[in-house]
């Protein structure tokens, strides 16, 4: 071994920091009032470590690290300014070019290392590759399906899990034949193939409402293929930073799938959409009490305490800045609104939080279920906007239900149920909802943004009491 | 393995008003495998490797710049009831 130059040592130094910088980039994230200073801790981690990088004795030329640096940046500056309700699908965007870069990096290490290629070394690269190349597909996949682009129905097939696994299969057979002879040369593009057509077939049984499960899924084995990068490359701060991403996607994917009543296996196994419910024989149309906006804004205008409960169907509505408008001129009479927010509405984990806060809704009002469900019994009115589902009490009550277990906003204990819908159809998976038809609900039929927008009219209109 | 532990106790607190942030974060540090991009495409041991890191680089600078730049954006909406802002 030769003995550490200078630049070595400013290296080594640079890459600890940058560690350190990330791991506590993603400590302040756990509050909005610190969150800003661990962006900031993570692009100077970043810049300390391409700094450092660009200082290694082995780079002998530079012209095209730069010119992929400002080609980056480029496509880069763009991905960062999209609408709010466009972040899933740009953030899949991003688990697909994480994923690129890290199938690209592996493939190169394979062919300036084959055929001698350690065995401890070929499995994780192995590994790096498959994940990587699965990554990328299944997220263009999701991207695609939730841009609109590909069609978001699941496609389904009978065989579909055999199909699906034994291609897997296939791929870690062909990944451990790789690394029992590395000189077998010609499987190597096996191990990059299979896992993008697997990438392919992963998403397609996949519909809109399981996205936020699929997104975080992607993102941790990202994350995993980064982190066995980091192995293949011996950097202790890439498999730090592939082990956070890997660690924050599973977090997530695990509480996804809580919300959803799944089971962890049955996610991991990319086995979704595949619960299929039927809908139990149609019952006669029983009566539900329907309102008008000004109905639903003199028992507003009454109410001490509100909760509003937002689903994807207010996103879709693109609804949210009159809701602000309903908080306002509600606050305004010094009635208390709360919003309740299930772990699963919106597109990806969290996805409604952030369209609210664009929205201005103070963030300290914006409450997860299990901080809400408390209150519901002292609640006066729930207002639901575009969700049904996560408020269904069938899935507390009957165990025939498909959504049986399946943790949900127990907006159905406050003393007044407001449901704004389009029309009486059921939510995505399904299944009627015996919330709309309870004495104390009241049914609002209309345009999630038309309707709160003719109740703010009525509540600041007729306001003089 | 030590720093996998904390990350994990430390993401665990992360609330889930900012999963999304959260997951913008973490997919921008991820792409710091631009660094083993960025030796590959210097180092000029073959071709193969050069343009492969070449294009590497402009995937993971595109996740770095696009995800600092859209977590920064999402979190400086999140205000307090509190805090009165002109």
């Amino acid at each position: 071994m030769n003995p550490m130059g200078a630049s070595d040592i400013v290296i080594e130094v640079a890459y600890i920091i940058a560690t350190a910088l990330f791991i506590l980039s993603l400590k302040w994230l756990s509050s909005p009032v610190t969150a800003r200073r661990g962006v900031f801790a993570g692009e100077a981690g970043m810049v300390l470590a391409i700094v450092g990088t660009l200082l290694n004795r082995g780079i002998v030329d530079y012209k095209w690290i730069a010119i992929a640096l400002v080609l980056g940046t480029v496509i880069g500056i763009p991905l960062g300014r999209v609408h709010m309700t466009a972040v899933p699908q740009r953030t899949a965007l991003s688990h697909a070019f994480g994923a690129l870069c890290v199938t690209l990096v592996g493939t190169a290490e394979f062919y300036l290392r084959a055929p001698n290629v350690p065995k401890f070394l070929m499995a994780v690269l192995s590994m790096e590759v498959i994940l990587g190349s699965l990554t990328l597909t299944g997220s263009l996949m999701a991207a695609g399906k939730l841009q609109e682009i590909l069609p978001q129905r699941p496609i389904t097939y009978k065989g579909q899990n055999l199909v699906n696994l034994s291609l897997l299969g296939i791929a870690i057979i062909v990944a451990i034949m790789l690394v029992l002879d590395p000189s077998r040369m010609y499987l190597y593009p096996l191990i990059v193939v299979i896992p993008l057509v697997f990438g392919v077939m992963m998403i397609i049984p996949i519909g809109g409402a399981d996205m936020p499960t699929v997104i975080s899924l992607l993102n941790s084995y990202a994350g995993l293929s980064a982190a066995a990068m980091g192995f293949v490359l011996d950097s202790k701060l890439l498999i730090v930073a592939g082990a956070l991403d890997g660690a924050s996607g599973l977090i997530l994917s695990v509480n996804m799938s809580k919300a959803m009543n799944r089971s962890f296996t049955n996610v991991l196994f990319g086995a979704f959409g595949q619960e299929q419910t039927a809908v139990a024989g149609k019952e006669e149309a029983k009566p539900v009490r329907s309102a008008t906006a000004e109905e639903a804004a003199a028992i507003l205008a009454a109410a001490n305490k509100v909760v509003i409960i937002p689903g994807y169907g207010m996103a879709v509505a693109q609804a949210q800045h009159k809701v602000r408008e309903l908080y306002d001129s509600l606050t305004k009479r010094g009635v208390d609104v709360k919003f309740g927010i299930h772990p699963v509405a919106g597109r990806m984990p969290g996805h409604m939080n952030v369209l609210l806060a664009e929205a201005d809704i103070p963030y300290d009002k914006l409450l997860d279920m299990d901080e809400i469900n408390g209150d519901f019994p002292q609640t006066d009115v729930a207002l639901i906007i575009g969700a049904n589902d996560v408020t269904n009490p069938a899935a507390r009550t009957d165990t025939s239900s498909p959504i049986y277990g399946m943790p949900i906003l127990d907006c159905d204990k406050a003393r007044t149920v407001m449901v704004i819908k389009r029309s009486m159809g059921a939510g995505f998976a399904g299944i009627e909802n015996p919330l709309y038809y309870l004495d104390r609900t009241l049914m609002l039929f209309g345009d999630a943004k038309g309707f709160v927008g003719n109740i703010v009219r009525e509540l600041s209109g007729g306001g003089h009491s | 393995m030590l720093a996998a532990f904390i990350g994990f106790e430390v993401i665990r607190r992360v609330s889930p008003l900012l999963h999304t942030p959260l997951m913008s974060l973490t997919n921008a540090l991820d792409a710091i495998a631009v660094v083993g991009a960025i030796i590959l495409a210097g180092e000029h041991k073959s071709t193969l490797a050069t343009i492969l890191g070449t294009i590497a680089i402009v995937s993971a600078t595109s996740n770095i710049v696009g995800g600092f730049i859209i977590t920064d954006r999402m979190l400086r909406m999140f205000k307090s009831s509190g805090a009165k802002k002109a």
